[in-house]
Order: structure tokens, then sequence, then C-alpha cells
């Protein structure tokens, strides 16, 4: 599904290098957790996997489903099946988040070759996949993301994704500000989307959230390079005795 | 004094052009502005009004000539809205293309042809709101307008119309230069929406004096006209009566230079004034917004909401001003411009006033000029949003607070139809 080669990223404007080569194959179907302490990159990896400007890949490839993602515009990756659940969701005054979700998924439509949803099919499947996530009206009327609590910010993420229904989920710090019972009601939105088609990239700082969306591989990130891999238990070993012990054997 | 002499010989060398018409009660009127206008001459370019905005091309003798614009195939504004239409070709009224002056509720006439009577409801109104809004500003091109307008409609609402009236400025000719001036009596208990669209003339100065009564209401929607190099001053008088209502916006698209007044007057309780306006200019584009609202009676509330997109070198420019009287205590009043720059070309200039004489109000103004936010537009395209569409939507997101102004959502439809195909023919 997703597989990134050798990839380094540095910031366009300032001699930073973030990314050292990063290397990680998602198959289809598959659960991957990338944890690791502020600052090693995990954000950055996203947002250069879904095309935001700011940053300038020195070496390295990354595809999805055998095509080649870092030449794309970011709307082109998102018809591809790319999609970012972002850590910060970015509030947009003025558009509505039911204009917004329509727009988006009759984007992606057209971007296929696909017929638009007709405003009633659209209407009930944003109800149904609303519901399920407990938003209610009252937040699908409102401009998107405006005046949300962290929470349903997180949600709405996770809304948007329902629609679109991607092949490859990102989910960076989708844990991150939410209360027990949020997270439970958000990873039973991720639980449901699980199947054989679809992978995921789940980055998280705690393992908490892996206890409730289980990763069938976890890797460990620092200074911009995956430095161990292993199973859910890794993520356990981390949860126990911190990172120290693993940054210093992977230096 | 060598400033005014200066905007002396500027009047005198427009008068040459123009006719005066004495007859009748008009007559009277526009004899009476014309020696108000003796007295001020011209706007020149060092009055305070007229700092960020160069008068020259509406004082100059003639007209400069202006190509058409080509409508391609956008519906004109609108359109599928149930009205009563009037329309004028390059100034004059065009019958054939007009419906029948007559309407439940509503008493309308040519300005044209009213002259004639020694008495008329509108010597009440006519160049008498336009005389008390020269207070404590200046503004000789309305008065101009007083003295010259050639044609113009004068309504009188006396119940709540079925329709809206809706006034059709088209131009035909490429050198047309026009003066019109509309009065409008809202009496009391009515409410009317007032729709106006087109370009008029190469050049327009036009006045519209309304008087809206104790509990009337008035809505006033206009789409300004959009051929590239046209020019044209608009004054909207307005004196509110109790628990009543004005509101106006206006939508400009293109036009060299556009410099818009409205002058509202709050002056029984109660009461609200918004003015909002949208305008979008690509290139050679003035576009100019000066407000002035004076709050004269208790728990009044005004709005001024104004939104510019500039590009290429266009330059938007507000000036408004809240006055609050003494004793117009409780007064609620809000007023905001900004502007969104799609290019580093284009420019915004804009002078907020506030002059409270009441210790109890509210009143907030701000201001801003920016471009589009990249993090928002990176979010929309991480969802599949091609590139021109998520800035066409952040763009109408950006107007979106003086859009939702207008009240009526098939004209607000409308509006933002016309916007969206603006942006598509100035795509960025
Ligand atoms: N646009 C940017 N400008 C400046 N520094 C950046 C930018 N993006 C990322 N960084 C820096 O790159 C490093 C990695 O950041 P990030 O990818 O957000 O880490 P993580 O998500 O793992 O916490 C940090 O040191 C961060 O400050
Ligand atoms: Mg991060």
């Amino acid at each position: 599904m997703l597989e990134i080669n050798n990839l380094h990223v540095k910031l366009e404007e300032e001699d930073k290098v973030i990314l050292r080569g990063v290397n990680l194959k998602i198959g289809a179907g598959e659960v991957h957790a990338i944890m690791g302490p502020n600052g090693s990159g995990k954000s950055t990896l996203s947002y250069v996997l879904s095309g935001r400007d700011g940053y300038e890949v020195t070496d390295g490839s990354a595809s999805l489903d055998g095509e080649e993602l870092l030449e794309m515009e970011p709307e082109a990756r998102a018809a591809a099946g790319l999609f970012l659940a972002f850590q910060y969701p970015v509030e947009i005054p003025g558009v509505g988040n039911m204009t917004f979700l329509r727009t988006a998924v009759n984007a992606q439509r057209k971007a296929r070759n696909e017929p638009e949803i007709s405003a009633g099919d659209f209407l009930k499947l944003v109800r149904e996949k609303a519901k399920t996530l407990k938003i209610d009206a009252e937040m699908l009327k409102r401009p998107v993301n405006v005046g949300f609590s962290g929470g349903e910010k997180k949600r709405n993420e996770i809304l948007q994704m329902a629609m679109l229904e991607p092949k490859m989920c990102i989910l960076d710090e989708t844990d991150s500000g939410l209360d027990v019972d949020a997270m439970k009601l958000v990873s039973e939105g991720v639980n449901a989307l699980r199947g054989a088609g679809r992978s995921f990239l789940v980055i998280t700082h705690y393992q908490r959230l892996l206890d409730h969306i289980k990763p069938d591989f976890v890797h460990i990130m620092a200074a911009g390079r995956i430095i161990k891999s292993g199973g859910p238990e890794l993520a356990l070993e981390v949860e126990n005795n911190g990172y120290a012990d693993l940054l210093a054997e992977g230096i | 004094m060598a400033v005014l002499q200066a905007k002396l010989d500027a009047l005198q060398a427009r008068l040459a052009g123009l006719s005066f018409a004495p007859q009748g009660w008009l007559g009277a009127a526009r004899a009476e502005a014309l020696t108000r206008l003796t007295a001020m001459g011209l706007p020149g370019k060092r009055d305070e009004y007229w700092r960020y905005t160069d008068p020259t091309g509406l004082n100059v003798a003639a007209a400069t000539p202006v190509a058409l614009f080509d409508p391609r195939d956008e519906p004109p504004p609108f359109d599928a809205i149930d009205r009563l239409k009037i329309v004028f070709v390059d100034g004059v009224f065009d019958p054939t293309q007009s419906d029948a002056l007559a309407m439940d509720g509503v008493v309308i006439e040519r300005l044209a042809g009213a002259e004639g009577a020694d008495i008329h409801w509108a010597s009440g109104l006519y160049g008498v709101l336009e005389a008390r809004g020269q207070n404590p500003v200046q503004r000789p091109l309305a008065t101009l307008n007083s003295a010259f307008a050639s044609d113009g409609v004068l309504i009188r609402v006396t119940a709540t119309p079925s329709k809206p009236i809706s006034l059709i400025y088209q131009q035909k000719s490429e050198t047309s230069d026009v003066i019109l001036h509309n009065c409008i009596k809202v009496e009391s208990g009515a409410e009317v929406i007032l729709l106006e669209n087109g370009a008029a003339a190469a050049r327009l100065n036009h006045v519209t004096e309304v008087e809206i009564a104790d509990n009337a209401r008035f809505h006033h929607i206009r789409a300004q006209g959009r051929a590239h190099s046209r020019q044209s001053n608009t004054h909207l008088f307005a004196r509110i009566g109790r628990n009543a209502a004005f509101k106006s916006f206006t939508m400009t698209a293109n036009g060299k230079l556009t410099r818009n007044d409205a002058v509202l007057e709050l002056l029984g309780a109660d009461s609200v004034a918004h003015v909002a306006g949208v305008a979008l200019g690509d290139g050679a584009f003035h576009h100019d917004d000066t407000v002035f609202i004076t709050h004269a009676a208790e728990r009044c509330e005004s709005r001024q909401v104004f939104k510019k997109v500039l590009k290429n070198g266009a330059v938007g420019v507000f000036q408004g001003k809240i006055l609050v009287k003494q004793g117009a205590q409780k007064t609620d009043g809000y007023q905001i411009s900004q502007a969104l720059l799609l290019d580093g070309d284009s420019q915004f200039l804009a002078k907020p006033e506030l002059e409270i004489y009441a210790d109890d109000v509210k009143c907030s103004h701000g201001s801003t000029s920016g471009a589009i936010d990249e993090t928002a537009l990176f979010y929309l395209r991480s969802r599949g949003v091609p590139l021109r569409e998520a800035q066409s939507l952040l763009v109408l997101a950006f107007l979106a607070e003086a859009i939702s102004e207008i009240e009526d959502e098939v004209i607000s439809d409308d509006i933002r139809q016309r916007l969206q195909s603006w942006l598509a023919r100035h795509e960025h």
C-alpha cells in the first residue's frame, strides 16, 4: 500500500534537516503505529506524505499502490486515497462543515470520474456517520472546526475520514486532548473503518490509544529516523520504560 | 483660497456641459441645490474625505468612454426573482422593458415628469436629506446631483408590496454620462425591498434619499455595473425613525473608479441601520466606501461590514464613522472593514472613526488586510478539493459576513453566484 524509501526532508526556508532516511512499508489492511518523542519528525512525515508546502525532499521516495506520491498535488494524493487526520485540525471561518464535507466528497468523486453524490444521499450518509461519532446537527452546521473543543475537532477529523473512505489513513496524534470517552468514540470510529483494503498509520505519543486501536506493527521514531520496529509489545515497552533505553540502543 | 478657487473652476467647467431645468417644485429644489453647490465647488484631492481617492474622473466635464461589459453566459442579476422591473437605458427610462409602474402598496413615479406640479410629497425629501448630509462633511457631488439629475424614481411605500422593486440601469452607449436621483418614502408599518443593478453609464452620479418612518423596514441590495473602466459615485442618504430598519448591501465587481457614500441617521429609538458591501477588483480598480452613521436616539444598532478582494494592483478604501450623539444611550455600533489581498501589489486603506458623546454605549471597530490563509488552503486540498476551488471557497468564506447581511436567501444566493462567476473569470 504505502512504501517509503530512504526519505530525507529538510525545511525549505532553513537549513534544518528533519527526516534522515525514513524507511517504511505498510501492506494492505495493516495497521502500523509510529511512536516517538516530541520533535522526532512524526508530523513532518505525515505532512510530507500529504503534500504540505514548506518542506524539501532531498532524497528518497514514497509511493501509494505504486504511484509516486511526492510529485503529486495534495488534492491528487487525496483522490488517490491518502488521508491525514491532522494533529491540529484547521479552523475555517465562513465555510460550513456540511459544505466542506460535500465539496470534498464531490471533488474526489469528480477526480475519479464518478458522478456527484445527490444532496439527499449525502445528507443521509453524513447523518448516519455523524451519529456514531456523536456529532450533532449543530456541529455539522457550524463553520469548520470553529468553536469546536479539542475532542470535537478530532471527532470531526474521523467523520471526514469516514465520509471520504480513503485507503491509506494517517492519524497524527488523534488521541491528544481526548478524554477516555472521546478516545473510545474515536477508536470505535477508526475500528469501524478497518478492513482488508484499508491501511492505517497511527502516530501517537502514548501507548493508551493502541489499547483501543490494536496495531499489527509498532515503529519507534527518533531524530528523523525509525530506530526500531516490532509488534505491539514494543508499545508496552515504551509505556513501561520510556524512550530513554530505546534511544540509547538506537544510537 | 487658492484651493477653493480650483474647486470652483472645476465646477464651472463641469456646469458648462449641463442644462438646468427650472420647472415646478423640482426646479425650486434644484435652484436651492445649485446655490449650495456654487458656494462649495467640486471635491478636491486635499479634502478630508478625498485623501485616498482622486475625484478628478468624477469632476471633469466629459466622461471617459468605456467598453461595454460582456456578460458571456451569465444571466443578469436578480433574473430569477419575481420583481417589478423599472429599466433605464443610459439614464433614460425605457417603458418597453419596464413593467407598469403600479403595484399594491406603492406609488411610483418617474422623476422626469414629476416636476410639473407645484406641490409634491417628494419635495420634503428631494435634496433635503442630501442637504442634511453636508454637515459635518461636504459632499458636493451629491449636491451636483440634486441640481442636475435628469431622471430617477419617486417611490412612496404605503403598505408592504408583494414583490421587490427592481431598478435596472442598462448601459448601451460607451460615452453616456448620467445623473440619476431617487427618493423613497417608506411609511409607517410598511416593508419594501429595493434591488438595483447595472452600470447605467460610462460615468454615473447616483443619489438615493430614503425616509423610513416609525415601524417601517427598508432593504436595499445592489449589484453595481461590471464594465471595467466605468466610473461611478453613489450616495445613499437615509433618515430612520423609531423601531425601524435600514439594510443596504452592495456588490461591486470591476469598475475603474467607484465611490459609494452612505450617510445614515438613526433618529428614533430602537432602530437598526446596517450597511454592507463586497468589492472585487483585479487590476485597474479603485473602490471607496465612505460611511457616516449618526446615532441620535437610544437603543439603536448600527453595523458596517465591508469586505474587499483585491489583486493585480487594485485599491480598496474604507472610511467609516460612527457618531454617537449626546443622549443616544445603549447604542450598539459595530464596524468591520477587511481586505483580502491576493497578491503583494494590491492596497487597502482604511480610516475607521468613532466619535462618542454618550456614556452608556458599546462601539467596536476593526480593520484588517491579509493574504489567503495557506493552512486552511492546504487543509482543503488535503481533503481533495482542487486548488482553485479551495481558493474560491476561502474567498467566499472571507466575504460571508457581509453577504449574510442580506436577509432574503434567494437574493443572497444570486449574489453568491455572481461572486463565484467573477472568481472563475479572475482565477488566481
Ligand atoms: N515548519 C517548521 N518550521 C520550523 N521548524 C519545524 C517546522 N516543522 C517541523 N519543525 C521542526 O522539526 C522537528 C520535528 O517536528 P515534528 O515533525 O512536528 O515532530 P513530532 O510530530 O514528532 O513532534 C521539530 O524540531 C520541529 O520544531
Ligand atoms: Mg507531531
